[in-house]
């Protein structure tokens, strides 16, 4: 019943602010350029559905490596902190550089260094940096947040390293690294559009491009109906992941069990 | 068994945790470590099982290391681990094949009680159950030595006393040496055959009381008369 409840209630916030928004557009005929309504964008949608879903396949290609890379580096990088101390203190620093340093500030570097030919391998280094730290930050924390007495305990049986960090640490990582992940997804896609938007037209195919394109070319119903696709393709992900989140922790965690 | 003289630890942030603590336990004994809370029971403990090292004196083992059973006062046990793979844990970090591991992390269940449990996860089993799965890990490597710290401290009275009465058959059919910490007077009085009464931080044995008849005569004149001499020890001992 509160499931049926949390998926109804947003669906009807939603059907009834549409219906408002295609009245005031009617009602005051609000011109096109500057808000289209709901029905006109459905319209720019299923007309340039083609090229609309390859620009999406486009960002969606980057999304997804970058996170896959952000999740193998992150992880990759908090398991070699939790190997040692003096390697964590030295370059988390730089980590959080990274991080704190806003991304279009750093994007036209990427873009020369790895050069307009190679537009979506710069594409993905770029959204890779934007979901790199999440993921670090929570798996370094998750590693480091093992049960001391697990740990002697693996001591007393005489584990190598290598057992404690696979037997102990990562699974105590796991919701950890998930619930970074989480924000990784979400800023994966940021990154991709970001990027796609430094990149600017003529290089890049994606979403974002095709957000710029409209604009310039004043097909504000297409502009709106791209956005709207990138929107969903946020929630999508955010819902995949948490879906994959509570698949994982089902069976332990108390994140999982009280959302059951 | 194993003998400690003359053990002094210092921790890091300054706290002098135990000095000149001495003691030994005997082949088969069951003995109890007692004292107020943070005279340094747990740190005794540690440093009896080889997790933590001393400042100064020894640690000796009769034969050799013995293999040892380590169970804490919380049950540590794996939360992603059903209770089969939490008792195995010991047998997998000495690379045991999975079939001989399995089937002796059975047994361990089995032996606490808990025969039917293998596939539970942590969540699912009471306090009680959960600390049947701790001793059942301790058990699985078949430990010549079982340190106990303070293990059934958070549990209820009933609980508790099934607990303790399963450890002491357990003890009696391994023939096993059990060092068992417990702040609770009445619970080391009724468990060991020996109490040893540990001063206020920094830990030293302040008496060391042999409980006669044992514990099938826990109602004999001459073990209440130990028990008062135990509390005796540790209210002069915590006023002093
Ligand atoms: N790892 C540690 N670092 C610093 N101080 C500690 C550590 N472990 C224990 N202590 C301190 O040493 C004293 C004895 O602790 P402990 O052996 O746990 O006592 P008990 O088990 O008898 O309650 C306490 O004051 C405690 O705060
Ligand atoms: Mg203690």
């Amino acid at each position: 019943m509160k499931r049926v409840a949390d998926i109804a209630l947003p669906l009807a916030v939603a059907a009834l602010l549409l219906a408002g928004w295609e009245w005031a557009v009617s009602h005051w005929q609000v011109p096109v350029y500057v808000l289209p309504a709901p029905s006109a964008i459905a319209r720019a949608f299923t007309e340039n559905l083609g090229s609309l879903m390859a620009a999406l396949a486009s960002t969606l290609t980057v999304t997804l490596e970058a996170f896959a890379a952000a999740c193998v580096l992150g992880i990759a990088t908090a398991i070699a902190f939790s190997q040692s101390r003096l390697l964590e203190r030295t370059l988390y620093p730089y980590a959080v550089i990274l991080q704190v340093t806003p991304v279009v500030a750093i994007a036209p570097l990427i873009l020369i260094w790895v050069g307009f030919e190679r537009i979506n391998l710069a594409l993905v280094i770029i959204a890779t940096i934007v979901a790199f730290f999440p993921i670090l930050a929570g798996a370094t924390l998750g590693l480091k947040s093992a049960d001391f007495n697990l740990i002697d305990l693996t001591r007393l049986y005489g584990a190598s390293r290598a057992q404690t960090l696979w037997r102990i640490r990562l699974p105590t990582a796991l919701p950890y690294i998930l619930s970074g992940m989480k924000t990784a997804g979400g800023l994966a896609l940021i990154g991709a559009v970001v990027a796609e938007f430094v990149a600017g037209s003529g290089t890049a195919t994606g979403l974002a491009w095709r957000i710029v394109e409209s604009g310039n070319r004043l097909e504000i119903a297409t502009l709106f109906a791209a956005l709207a696709l990138l929107a969903a393709t946020g929630v999508l992900i955010f819902a995949a992941l948490s879906l994959m989140e509570w698949w994982l922790l089902r069976r332990w965690h108390e994140s999982a069990i009280s959302a059951s | 068994m194993i003998a400690l003289s003359g053990i002094a630890k210092r921790f890091a942030n300054g706290v002098q945790a135990v000095s000149d603590l001495s003691f030994a336990v005997e082949r088969g004994e069951f003995v109890s470590l007692l004292g107020p809370s943070g005279c340094g029971k747990s740190t005794a403990l540690r440093l009896a099982a080889g997790l933590l090292q001393p400042d100064a004196g020894t640690v000796t083992y009769a034969n050799g290391k013995p293999e040892i059973g380590f169970v804490f006062q919380d049950h540590t046990l794996m939360p992603w681990a059903d209770a089969l793979t939490n008792a195995r844990l010991p047998l997998d970090l000495k690379h045991v094949a999975r079939g001989e591991a399995d089937a002796r992390a059975a047994a361990a269940l089995a032996r606490v009680g808990l025969a039917g449990f293998e596939h539970a996860f942590p969540r699912e089993l009471s306090g009680g159950m959960k600390m049947r799965v701790s001793i059942a890990r301790a058990l699985a490597a078949e430990p010549q030595l079982l340190l106990l710290d303070e293990p059934f401290a958070a549990l209820d009275e009933i609980t508790r006393n099934g607990l303790g009465d399963d450890l002491l058959k357990l003890w009696r059919e391994d023939g096993l040496t059990v060092l068992f910490v417990t702040h609770s007077v009445s619970e080391s009085s009724y468990l060991s055959q020996r109490v040893l009464v540990m001063t206020p931080r920094p830990g030293r044995i302040a008496a060391d009381i042999v409980l006669p008849g044992g514990r099938d005569n826990r109602l004999a004149p001459a073990t209440i008369e130990a028990q008062r001499s135990i509390s005796a020890t540790l209210n002069s001992s915590v006023a002093a």
